[in-house]
């Protein structure tokens, strides 16, 4: 186990390594060096920049030196002194304006995959177990629009039903009243009424890939022949049914954990837009359109990164749930 | 994926008179006999072969040009058909009477039930140039008098008509699939095809490379990468732009497909007697194993093309992508993203409603395929 944990840490290396590189390779995308648009923007504002402290700039980022130093003074201030560099959009550090957002994203992130997981397990279990009923086709039927509405024109649909017929402002994550106050139960249960809405928005596309896939898996494990001996031998339905046929169609799922990182991170852009939630992705938005790109390339770097380590916890759990894969590793 | 209709237990090409039939027909054939029997997807198939003829001849469909704008119907909600049938059947709708709001300068229409607008199909209308090739002024419905008003699906801000950039939209929408579907093709079957064939270390790198695409979130990417298109650029340029984004992200599936047949293929027997009769490599590729996957790799060109027209839907909507006066169903989308102006014109969801028509179709379409694509088995 020791041994198979650090293969895998190794194995990450290269791969943050080319991640990094597509991450500064965005940031070197627009014309132009970073401090160019700095000086563009100051001078729009009607604003100069003492020549010594563009010098200044210039050296801390490298910029007047090839490619290959500017990534490595890049990748070094990162690694060593966590400096992702300066937000010229805000004026303030890359890492504290994400240290203020990535809470928020992980957070929505943990309530999705907690929320779907809890609405499509039993969902697929039932669809699978009670195959053609009534209640099957309706999962089914479900799942399949759920994988088809994409993730934005449902929160634009719920955020215009909610403003239309209850009256109520769809967005941020707090009503006015509370949003400078110190928490307390009264923030706490707003906070919750204005964090159901995008969990479920973000969570519905992968409740139906989930049910559509557990019932797939499952219909092949009931068709084994261990649970068939499993009930000749008198074991209870429900006994049968969860000790083996759901844990081995849970698998997969386990698997792909670190999956849905990624896809936190490409449905969070756009639900969080539209509901004005303050996460990564709104800020990840801005920062392209005003070419703020050592923001935008740390975004995406930190994004890339995590979904890296994402793989990784899902690679160690499938080692300590499914006892053949540990039979293979230990 | 377990599919309820394709239970091989009701297969209808069982009758004994066309066991002879089934012996000689030719793959084809029996892939679209399978496929014909999945009733989703064929009804999908009538769908996309609708979506696509309205995008081929959209200047023809509309009843307007893309552009035509009348501010005083800003904002008009969408408009009712009628039938009246006094002497010949005759369509029209109802026209408007709107009042500004005197505090915030929007109009309220209300039904006008004095005033009829007759309507006709192949109306003379404003001229376009149908590909460019013939001008013509007909389209194929639409107001008897070209300046009348016709809102079917209502009208945006400037008073343009919905309806008709909708299927303008389309073009763009549906072509954006294809084409990004064809570069993803060349590359992963390229790439695919060489993990499957060499085997050993190139497939092992391939496949790392290949594990590390699919494992960065692509929205971000996609929008780092669409950032970076100079403004500069016109439309024609950039639509290129944003379908190879797309498809830079869409192949890595498509390789994975085309490796493990590969795989599976080339273990077959057949390819081992070309090999002992000293064909050369390219030539038992193209004419010993490509058409034997050609129906797998259909099948997961169809079921890709739904997440690229996603992805220019998405981001068009957050104002990345195409620019206007380009029309896709996302730029549309676009005017949609504050919830205030939903609630005067709830309407403009409407182009995101195609977008779900467009995507379950080819969800269907692909799972059809899927389940068709090997007809040899079972």
């Amino acid at each position: 186990m020791g041994l198979y944990l650090l293969r895998r840490v190794l194995a990450m290396v290269p791969t943050v390594f080319l991640v990094s590189l597509v991450s500064f390779t965005i940031i070197q995308l627009p014309p132009g060096d970073f401090l160019d648009t700095v000086v563009a923007n100051l001078s729009q504002q009607g604003q100069t920049i003492e020549p010594a402290q563009l010098a200044a700039l210039r050296q801390r980022y490298a910029l007047d030196q090839p490619m290959v130093v500017q990534y490595t003074t890049w990748i070094t201030n990162i690694v060593t002194r966590g400096d992702f560099g300066q937000s010229m959009l805000y004026g303030k550090p890359v890492s504290e304006l994400i240290g203020e957002r990535l809470p928020l994203t992980l957070g929505l992130g943990v309530s999705v995959w907690l929320f779907g997981w809890a609405i499509a397990l039993p969902a697929g279990i039932y669809s699978a177990v009670r195959k053609y009923s009534l209640g099957d086709y309706v999962l089914t039927s479900m799942a399949f629009v759920g994988i088809a509405v994409p993730g934005f024109l449902l929160a634009l649909t719920v955020a215009f039903i909610q403003f239309r017929y209850f009256d109520k402002a769809v967005g941020g994550m707090f009503s006015p009243e509370y949003a400078d106050a110190a928490w307390n139960l009264g923030k706490l249960l707003d906070f919750l009424d204005h964090l159901w809405l995008p969990v479920l928005v973000l969570s519905l596309g992968g409740i139906g890939g989930t049910i559509r896939v557990l019932r797939a898996n499952l219909l092949d494990e009931l068709r084994k022949p261990y649970v068939v001996t499993a009930r000749s031998r008198g074991l209870s339905e429900r006994r049968l049914l969860v000790a083996y046929p759901v844990r081995v169609a849970l698998n997969p799922f386990i698997a792909t954990v670190g999956w849905l990182i990624p896809a936190l991170f490409d449905g969070e852009v756009l639900v969080s837009t539209v509901l004005g939630l303050e996460t990564t992705g709104p800020l990840l938005l801005r920062s392209l359109e005003s070419q703020d790109m050592y923001l935008a390339g740390s975004i995406i770097f930190i994004a890339c990164v995590l979904t890296v380590i994402g793989t990784l916890i899902s690679d160690i759990l499938l080692v300590l749930v499914d006892p053949r894969v540990r039979a293979g590793y230990a | 994926m377990n599919d309820p209709v394709s239970d091989p237990a009701s297969d209808p090409v069982r009758d004994p008179d066309r066991d002879e039939e089934i012996y000689v027909a030719p793959q084809y054939k029996l892939v679209w006999w399978r496929f014909r029997r999945n009733r989703l997807a064929v009804a999908g198939l009538v769908v996309l072969g609708f979506l696509y003829l309205l995008a081929a001849f959209c200047e023809f469909w509309a009843p307007h040009t893309q552009d035509h704008y009348r501010a005083v119907y800003s904002y008009a909600p969408p408009q009712r058909i009628h039938v009246s049938f006094d002497g010949g059947v005759h369509f029209f709708v109802y026209g408007y009477k709107s009042r500004p709001d005197p505090e915030t300068l929007l109009r309220t229409f209300t039904v006008d039930r004095s005033t009829r607008v007759p309507l006709r199909f192949f109306p003379r209308g404003e001229t376009y140039q149908l590909w460019g090739l013939f001008g013509t002024d007909r389209h194929f419905f639409g107001p008897v008098k070209p300046g009348d008003p016709m809102y079917l699906f209502g009208a945006d801000e400037q008073g343009r008509d919905l309806f008709s950039r909708l299927i303008y939209g389309s073009r763009i929408s549906m072509s954006v699939g294809l084409v990004g579907v064809f570069l993803s093709l060349a590359l992963g079957v390229l790439l695919g095809g060489i993990s499957g064939y060499l085997g050993g270390i190139t497939d092992n790198l391939i496949q790392r490379f290949i594990e590390f695409f699919m494992s960065i979130p692509t929205l971000p990417l996609w929008l780092g990468l669409a950032a970076a298109i100079p403004s500069g650029w016109g439309p024609i340029t950039s639509y290129f732009a944003i379908t190879i984004i797309l498809s830079l992200m869409g192949w890595t599936g498509l390789a994975r497909v085309v490796r493990s047949r590969f795989f599976q293929i080339r273990s077959e027997d057949y390819v081992l007697a070309a090999e002992l009769d000293g064909v050369r490599r390219m030539r038992i590729i193209r004419r010993h194993m490509l058409p034997a996957f050609t129906s797998h790799v259909i099948a997961s060109l169809t079921l890709s093309i739904p997440g690229m027209i996603l992805g220019e839907t998405a981001l068009s909507f957050l104002g990345l992508g195409l620019q206007p006066p380009v029309v896709s169903w996302g730029v549309l989308l676009n005017d949609a993203q504050n919830v205030r102006v939903l609630s005067t014109a709830p309407w403009l969801l409407l182009s995101g409603a195609a977008v779900v028509v467009a995507v379950m179709a080819l969800n269907f379409v692909g799972d059809g395929l899927r389940d068709a694509a090997d007809p040899y088995e079972s």
